[in-house]
């Protein structure tokens, strides 16, 4: 242990403690900007100073460890003149608009500059208006706002692999650019929009369409019918001030109501339907001999991934499409024929966690019904916002169910929130499948959790089936990388595109860290334990499904609604 | 001129660079001789004695320096010479490199035979493509004739060295992010820790030193470490090459010993002020240095004596300002240099470089406010204590020693008066 003093009071903390960790635990918050807690340090913004007995100038708190006998001083008039001088100089070249960002009120600088009361600016205003990149169907580029942090770059290049933004040109024209400054849509992006939760100000966005989905609740023309994913219900409350982890799946039914949605459905339900399609498409690769390892494919950020870097692995995705492509295609034909409504007067909105699921709904060959499968996708953000707009006030209302058919669902549905959930549904359908016999325990433990790629071998009958979950594309890259070079061989992957899978999801709440990507998780596999169905193929639905309109899992209708093709991107 | 010595300069130009037969005919090569019959300790210590201190700027104890990458115990180690030689005014690297490379070479062999290292780097500013010629050559013809590459000199010890160009990026100059160059990063600095004599080229120990310290070395060893110590002060040991130019008679690369002033450098080497002028200011160590008046001048070429006050001599530039010149003028042109150079990662010299622009400029058109003084000295406090690197720490010098030294010149810009009649207030801006 480390001795130290911070403003006079003795502490003792672990020996690689930063300053800024060890005066948090003596309750002094130093503000921090390029500072992330899931990330590795930077000490590029320099806000976080503070004066050290002995030390040469001003020392940054969240580089700085500490060490024996050291007297850290946080709040000296010349540490907090500093730490304002550094606020004002960004703040000098910030637009402050912030009456009409998309952040207000969820910007780390703003917060500051509330806390420090920056009234008025000693310096000369030199911000510079850039063109904002919205070549893409999921996220906007917003460089004027950017406070050069490093935090978006980070995330794309060390946690996803992916490489689209880099820092480019240097002083005043130092910038996070694309190669060759070319629009997003025409780079390796992969639309996760990690990018956008760890922007601390409003640089980096969701695209939102929120617009359209009030003109369509508008129009009395429209049925419109909405899902909502799997990993939405434990992260929406937090929107709302709910502890991290807040199951707020009743109340969000009411409030999706409440907004003038003619039907309120599950995303589960497919879910249900992809374990089907897709175990049956596991099942067949084992009868045929492959390809293996057979990777899932309804994280869209994934298959973009694959698309983009390992193109020659395209016949290892499953063709299955994802649930919310499955649930559109769906509520066009089966549920439109059902209720007998025109399936061009059906509008789908879909609410993901993810960003990546707008370029998925908008891609060409989504609309197997001859309509987009699914007409508009909100991120949790972007639903989060139409609520307070409608001045709903999510902690105060009723809860409700979801309404039939599409809302009776199973545990293993739900599970598809948190990596390793889709590896665990299909486990417990497969194995009941192919064995006949009831599986004693539901539970998949080793495939749980925030681990970056977790393996197992689980014996179905004799046969050995070798599996791995990977989430983030980091770790995803490393176990294919590991598949390609013969090292490692399995049957079965599950790939979920964001740290934690989609509870970790790029349109998830702005304050998603793996703190609360961890409460969530907990939440999902409680929501999961509580349901009367834990699996899939015991959904009766899904079973009146196939009777009344798929015939057979793989069928005809089922190849053309449920299932899609790759191709190379890039 | 008898004021100059010439320890390591002797042959400059006397020799052709890339000649093996010249360069062995002065005596080139006998140190490393000398050093691969000694231990590494040893010649450490005949190091130490020299108090031999980098030359480019930092001015941290060689012999220390060389101890502490000994000791580490990590391999392979490289060798980097810095010869990213961006800092206005200064020169004296060229020299070197132009006209002893084997001396060099050498250097940087015997620190390699030291360490045991296999690989060095000269990197070599990209605005000296001759000078990368010449020391490419010099390298090949050290190879050819066993003097690096494989068994050198007959031994197991094999040394290679590689030419890296910069590519024009004045922050390459910091170690750190001349490491980060040299692996084919953009040069931007790295957080210390981890420092990079333990964690630096590909992550592994690195010694850097910059070439003026490395073409020392040969003669410390041959000499012995007293005899060069003996030529300085008590604190500084030995001779420094030193660029004299500005509103000098004589200007150009002067090998001095430590202890001269800078009166002696300026007058009797320099041979003065031209055409009757007065000296107004001296910036001392490049655009990053201090701009002190004629008061200071008896100040004697020593560490220990220019940090006593507050100074630094930096990479050995010592620019002469004479009274014609503005220093709110001055400034401006300091300002736009570094302005220019920030790599922009830090916030204090990223924004403050921009908004000291802004400032002085102001000054210079005649449109500043009493209140600007004291923006300029603030933004100035934030860069020197706060900034990521020496780049941001530094760029303010010369604002915060000439607002010191000539406040009234920049009081006199807000009445719209330049007494150098350099400024032009008529709203136009002179560039």
């Amino acid at each position: 242990m480390i001795n130290l003093s911070i403003n006079n009071i003795p502490v003792s903390v672990e020996e690689g403690t930063t300053i800024l960790q060890a005066a948090k635990m003596i309750g002094v918050e130093i503000p921090t900007l390029c500072y992330h807690e899931d990330q590795s340090v930077k000490a590029n913004c320099r806000i976080c100073l503070v004066e050290v007995k002995g030390a040469k100038g001003l020392l940054t708190a969240c580089s700085t460890k500490v060490f024996e006998g050291m007297e850290v001083f946080t709040n000296t008039r010349a540490a907090r003149d500093a730490r304002k001088t550094v606020l004002e100089l960004i703040l000098a070249s910030h637009p402050m608009d912030c009456l009409k960002c998309i952040r207000n009120q969820k910007c780390e600088l703003q917060k500051y500059a509330a806390e420090f009361f920056i009234e008025e600016l000693p310096f000369e205003r030199t911000y510079q208006i850039l063109p904002k990149d919205e070549s893409s169907p999921s996220i906007v580029k917003d460089l004027s706002k950017c406070i050069k942090c490093g935090r978006c770059v980070e995330v794309c290049q060390s946690i996803q692999s992916v490489g689209a933004i880099s820092y480019s040109h240097r002083s005043d024209e130092y910038r996070i650019a694309t190669l060759f400054e070319l629009p997003l849509n025409e780079t390796v992006c992969v639309y996760c929009g990690q990018c956008s939760l760890a922007c601390p100000v409003g640089a980096i966005y969701e695209k939102s369409e929120i617009e359209k989905v009030w003109k369509a609740l508008g129009d009395p023309e429209m049925h419109v019918v909405v899902q909502t994913a799997p990993a939405v219900r434990v992260s929406l409350g937090e929107e709302f001030g709910m502890e991290p982890g807040s199951i707020v799946t009743g109340q969000m039914v009411t409030a999706l109501r409440m907004l003038g949605f003619d039907r309120v459905f599950d995303t589960d339900f497919t879910a249900d339907l992809t374990i089907i399609e897709e175990g049956n498409e596991f099942l067949q690769r084992l009868k045929n001999g492959g390809p293996f390892p057979m990777f899932t494919s309804c994280s869209p950020g994934w298959v973009n991934f694959v698309e983009t870097f390992y193109p020659e692995f395209m016949a290892n995705l499953s063709t299955c499409k994802s649930p919310q492509q499955m649930f559109g295609a769906l509520a066009k034909t089966y549920y439109a024929q059902k209720m007998g409504i025109s399936p061009d007067k059906i509008f789908v909105v879909s609410v993901m966690p993810c960003t990546a699921k707008k370029y998925e709904s908008a891609r060409e060959e989504m609309n197997s019904s001859g309509f987009r499968d699914v007409d508009v996708v909100l991120t949790t953000r972007e639903l989060a916002r139409m609520i307070r707009e409608s001045g709903i006030d999510l902690k105060k209302i009723v809860e409700s169910e979801f309404d039939a058919p599409f809302g009776i669902t199973s545990g293993a549905g739900v599970i598809f929130g948190a990596s390793g959930g889709v590896m665990e549904a299909a486990l417990r359908t497969v194995y009941e499948v192919v064995t006949q016999r009831e599986l004693g325990k539901l539970d998949f433990e080793d495939v749980r959790g925030l681990d970056g790629i977790k393996e197992a071998v689980i014996n179905i009958d004799g046969l050995e089936v070798k599996i791995a979950v990977a989430n983030s594309l980091s770790n995803a890259r490393h176990l294919v990388d590991k598949i390609k070079s013969g090292e490692r061989e399995y049957h079965f992957i599950e790939v979920m595109c964001c740290p934690g899978g989609c509870i970790g999801g790029g349109g998830q709440p702005i304050g998603t860290v793996n703190r609360v990507r961890n409460e969530r998780i907990k939440s999902i596999y409680e929501v999961d334990a509580n349901m009367p169905i834990r699996q899939s193929h015991k959904n009766p639905v899904i079973k009146q499904l196939y009777d009344e309109f798929l015939e057979k899992p793989l069928g005809e209708r089922s190849h053309h609604l449920l299932h899609t093709h790759y191709r190379a991107r890039g | 001129m008898t004021k100059t010595l010439n320890l390591i300069t002797e042959y400059a130009g006397k020799i052709k660079p890339d000649s093996i037969e010249e360069y062995v005919s002065v005596g080139g090569f006998e140190a490393l001789k000398i050093a691969m019959g000694k231990s590494p300790i040893e010649s450490i210590e005949e190091i130490k004695k020299s108090k031999l201190q980098g030359r480019g700027g930092a001015a941290y104890p060689t012999g220390v320096k060389w101890e502490q990458a000994y000791q580490i115990q990590k391999n392979p180690k490289y060798i980097i010479c810095n010869a990213d030689e961006g800092e206005p005014g200064t020169f004296k690297d060229k020299v070197i490199l132009d006209h002893l490379p084997l001396m060099l070479i050498e250097g940087m062999t015997i620190a390699a035979y030291i360490l045991n290292s296999p690989k060095g780097f000269i990197y070599i500013r990209g605005e000296y493509p001759e000078s990368q010629k010449i020391v490419a050559r010099a390298i090949k013809a050290a190879k050819e004739r066993g003097f690096l590459g494989s068994d050198i000199l007959g031994t197991k010890f094999s040394f290679d060295i590689e030419i890296i160009s910069g590519a024009g990026a004045y922050v390459c100059g910091e170690n750190s992010a001349l490491v980060e160059s040299t692996e084919g990063n953009s040069g931007r600095p790295r957080m210390k820790p981890p420092f990079i004599k333990n964690h630096g080229y590909m992550g592994m120990p690195t010694l850097v030193n910059n070439v003026e310290t490395f073409a020392y070395v040969p003669y410390i060893l041959k000499e012995g470490g007293e005899k060069f110590a003996s030529y300085g002060t008590e604190f500084s040991g030995g001779t420094k090459l030193v660029c004299l130019s500005g509103n000098l008679v004589n200007k150009g690369v002067f090998e001095v010993p430590f202890g001269i002033t800078l009166r002696e450098l300026i007058y009797d080497i320099g041979g003065g002020i031209p055409d009757g002028r007065k000296l107004k200011f001296v910036q001392l160590g490049g655009s990053s240095g201090p701009c002190i008046p004629e008061e200071m001048l008896d100040t004697k070429l020593c560490y220990k004596e220019l940090k006593s006050k507050g100074l630094t001599l930096g990479s050995g530039a010592i620019l002469v300002v004479d009274d014609s010149n503005c220093a709110v003028d001055f400034l401006k042109c300091v300002t736009e240099f570094f302005y220019h150079e920030s790599c922009g990662k830090c916030t204090p010299c990223r924004e403050g470089n921009k908004q000291l622009l802004a400032l002085v400029n102001k000054f210079a058109n005649g449109n500043a406010t009493e209140n600007d003084l004291q923006i300029i000295k603030k933004v100035g406090y934030i860069m020197k204590n706060a900034a990521f690197c020496g780049l941001g720490e530094t760029a303010p010098t010369a604002h915060l020693s000439l607002i010191k030294y000539f406040e009234d010149e920049f009081v006199e810009h807000i009445n719209k008066k330049c007494r150098a009649n350099v400024c032009n207030f008529g709203g136009v801006e002179n560039d």
